[in-house]
């Protein structure tokens, strides 16, 4: 493996003697009913060029590289590939072409093995031995160690995504699509990742990065197309650019601040997670192991980790929808609620907002007035069992007004609303229940910038008015925005608690790893 | 001894229908869809079996009609459920109430008349060596073909890379739409095998089991597939010990009384019902099995992104 200093001397040769571009792409149109994601998009790749595709969420990032890829096709434009024109494709005629893809939620399947999903990519004769020690030979070659023979629902998330770009890296692609590949790894794994595809970049492969993390851009990219509401905002050299020039074409706007203030916590928790073991019997799920948690009134709490460590398990026992049997485990303002359902839980002053908006945090073809009534029904708005409709459309217009939804009344149905103002809505029915505790999950996860800065804002100013607030994320950047403690969640075990300011995203990156948890299990699990 | 080469035969032929619309099932659900339409394919197979049968054609040729036939049923939930995205518990559900009616309108032509029954083998050596001989070397071809499509099916889903993209297309169609796999073709084809399958189960009832049409003659043996298939996690082998498992049960009912089983005969008809819901419920319970073999996108339709 040459070392990163060759590499970067190579790479100007590359670039040089080869003149025709990897790919063009020329005024590609992607119209859907309502949107436009792609509007007259242009952009050349280089062979062994990184080139970032900066964007917010529903930017049209996404929906450019799957026209890329075949998997969905433009309603306008042409693609260009090593100076031929390319015609309507699938998948298939691109895996031939060279072009591969790691999608941002993995298209892997759990229950076959490792070898068995590459076999699925890969043409030839089908022998799982020899495949696997190809396998074995690319992954040592890149640094990317998988063992072949297990199956996927066995891995961690950093695993899959290892899978994933082996399964590209077995056709030896000329083009490499990576979707947002950063969002399940910790920070050492991004260091490890980068280095991967410098290498590959190095031997000619062009890769194209999506991301919406400027600094990760600017660390690995050599040139940028920032695309803003599908339309092409501009062109940069990211290491040339400073963060405040990018992220104003990305965003159209300066980026917002939150403000934390100091907190004055009660003195006893309002939620207490006491040694809660919790060994799981679904092979897809995992064992939650003595966690212990507290949270106190007016401070915000949060649980870093890699999704798939047991954040899922861990919200189910605490929001009340998996009951727990055991005495004292889970207490809610002192009350023993671990057997108690989440609707009893909610009158004990608990609020809930879940990862999934559509389907479990909304009733997507209702209209936001239901929505709103979902979980404020407690407030009046059900008398002699009938409905006060006109408290509930209240409640759902103040929502609307104080939490800066835009729609067009309390009577739009939930799915007609952005991910943004969705979200929005959600967060603030929730927090006019005025609850004593509040636990969201990936509270800004698919938002966009001015929305996920305002849903911060309103968590932290929840708990400056005295209620617990518990945040699991995955966005460490978030975390260390909103905190004023921090856990870290690895293979079903709770870190002890961290301060905020005593701690930074280097500590916090090996808890996530497991690597200071003292467990005896294999390292690179969780990576 | 008699007795028991009688129930241990009479087991095997009556778990036959069941082995070959049951497995033919497992390949439909493997690849994410359940086609609850089995009993109407079998009434197709087992009428065209008899009525080609009937107008004078050779045997081969009256099975694979009802193979063809069942697959042809097949077809018609296949354009419901799979281009059209309809329901397929609902898709499923009227082909069983189409093939009812379409089998008991082929079989007006020629009402109970007897027709050649497909006769056992005669294998020269083997049939004749006592007891192993009438044990496992006196049955008719069809059965020996059950057996064979076992091995088949278990290599093809486990073995090859067909078999292997069946099965991922089960667990999630979305992502291989994603790679490249033309989802909606392998499920067509999924669904015709899983028709010709019940249609041979059917025809094994008409031609071999009981030779002769008879309106309605599989009596629910379209259903036991169908729990056959959950009974047995999903997994071929398993098929096979639960279809023996029903087929013991309906020959010791019919043996009840040589045996000396004096219970009465309600009980006994419905042991094989019983049975198949005691399994169910303690087979339920291995969480971790279900969810390796579960297709999981069993009945959810499925429409390839533009």
């Amino acid at each position: 493996m040459p070392s990163f200093r060759e590499i970067q001397e190579e790479l100007p040769n590359v670039l040089e003697t080869n003149m025709t571009p990897r790919l063009e792409l020329r005024h590609i149109c992607k119209r859907y009913p309502g949107v436009i994601a792609n509007d007259d998009v242009s952009l050349s790749i280089m062979p062994g060029e990184i080139h970032a595709v900066l964007g917010e969420n529903g930017a049209g990032k996404s929906t450019l590289m799957k026209i890329i890829y075949g998997a969905i096709r433009a309603d306008e434009g042409e693609m260009v590939f090593d100076g031929n024109p390319i015609a309507s494709h699938g998948p298939s005629v691109s895996r031939a072409l060279g072009i591969e893809m790691v999608y941002q939620h993995f298209a892997l399947f759990e229950s076959v093995s490792v070898v068995e999903n590459i076999a699925l990519s890969v043409s030839g004769k089908f022998d799982l031995t020899v495949l696997a020690n190809r396998v074995r030979d690319v992954s040592k070659k890149y640094g990317l160690p998988i063992d072949p023979h297990r199956f996927v629902y066995n891995l961690s998330v950093g695993e899959r995504q290892r899978v994933e770009i082996v399964r590209c890296l077995m056709q030896k692609p000329k083009l490499l699509i990576l979707d947002e590949p950063t969002s399940v790894l910790t920070p050492q794994a991004v260091i490890k990742l980068f280095e991967t595809l410098r290498q590959l970049a190095a031997e000619g492969c062009s890769i194209l990065y999506i991301s919406h993390k400027l600094d990760e851009v600017q660390v690995l990219c050599d040139s940028a197309t920032v695309l803003r509401n599908g339309l092409i905002t501009g062109t940069a050299k990211p290491k040339q650019s400073t963060p405040i020039e990018l992220a104003r074409m990305m965003v159209g706007a300066d980026l917002p601040e939150t403000h934390l203030d100091p907190s004055t916590t009660s003195d006893t928790p309002f939620l207490n997670v006491n040694h809660l073991t919790a060994p799981s019997d679904n092979p897809f799920g995992i064992s939650l192991n003595d966690v212990l948690l507290s949270v106190f009134g007016g401070e915000v709490v949060g649980i870093a980790g890699v999704s798939g460590n047991g954040q899922a398990e861990l919200i189910s026992f605490l929001s009340g929808e998996v009951l727990f049997k055991g005495a004292d485990t889970i207490t809610l303002g002192g009350k023993d609620v671990g057997q108690l359902d989440a609707g009893y839980r909610r009158e004990q002053g608990l609020a809930f907002v879940p990862e999934e908006r559509l389907g479990r945090g909304a009733v997507p073809p209702h209209h936001l007035s239901d929505n709103a009534m979902l979980t404020g029904h407690r407030l009046g708005m059900v008398k002699n069992w009938m409905i006060q409709r006109g408290k509930a459309n209240d409640f759902a217009a103040q929502i609307i007004r104080k939490f800066n939804v835009k729609t067009t009344g309390y009577e739009s149905a939930a799915n007609s609303l952005s991910g943004g103002n969705l979200q929005k809505f959600i967060v603030g029915r929730e927090i006019e229940l005025g609850p004593k505790v509040l636990i969201i999950s990936q509270p800004t996860w698919g938002v966009d910038v001015g929305a996920a800065a305002f849903i911060r804002q309103a968590l932290i100013d929840l708990s400056r008015t005295g209620a617990a607030v518990l945040i699991i994320s995955e966005e460490l950047d978030e975390l260390f925005e909103v905190c004023d403690r921090l856990y870290v969640i690895c293979q079903g075990q709770l870190s002890k608690s961290l301060d905020r300011k005593n701690t930074n995203v280097e500590e916090v990156g090996l808890l996530m790893t497991g690597l200071n948890n003292n467990s005896n299990s294999d390292n690179s699990k969780a990576v | 001894m008699d007795l028991f080469i009688a129930i241990f035969t009479g087991t095997i032929i009556a778990a036959t229908p069941l082995i070959f619309a049951a497995l033919g099932e497992l390949v439909v659900e493997k690849s994410g869809v359940l086609n609850l339409g089995i009993e109407g394919m079998m009434l197709v197979g087992a009428a065209v079996g008899v009525w080609v049968s009937y107008a004078g054609l050779p045997m081969p040729l009256a099975i694979m009609s009802a193979a063809a036939a069942g697959a042809l049923a097949s077809l018609l939930f296949g354009v419901l459920a799979l281009t059209f995205l309809t329901n397929q518990y609902a898709a499923g559900l009227s082909l069983t109430i189409f093939g009812t009616g379409v089998s008991a309108v082929i079989g007006k032509g020629f009402g109970s008349a007897p027709i050649d029954a497909l006769i056992p083998l005669e294998i020269p050596f083997l049939t004749e060596i006592p007891v192993i001989g009438p044990l496992f070397f006196n049955y008719d071809p069809l059965v020996y073909f059950s057996f064979i499509m076992f091995g088949l099916i278990s290599w093809f889903l486990y073995k090859t890379k067909a078999g292997l993209v069946v099965r991922t297309i089960g667990e999630s169609p979305e992502s291989s739409h994603a790679i490249g796999y033309p989802v909606i073709k392998i499920r067509y084809l999924a669904v015709m095998f899983g028709g010709a399958m019940a249609g041979l189960g059917g025809a094994y009832l008409s031609l071999a089991y009981t030779p002769l049409w008879v309106e309605n003659m599989t009596a629910g043996k379209g259903w036991i597939s169908l729990a056959l298939v959950v009974f047995a996690a999903w997994r071929p082998a398993r098929i096979l010990f639960g279809a023996w498992l029903f087929g013991s049960m309906t020959i010791l009912q019919l043996q009840g009384q040589a045996l000396g089983i004096s219970l009465p005969s309600e009980v006994l008809s419905s042991l094989p019902y019983i049975a198949t819901i005691v399994v169910l419920v303690v087979i339920s319970k291995n969480w971790q099995f279900l969810a390796l073999n579960f297709p999981t996108s069993l009945a959810k339709p499925f429409r390839p992104a533009e």
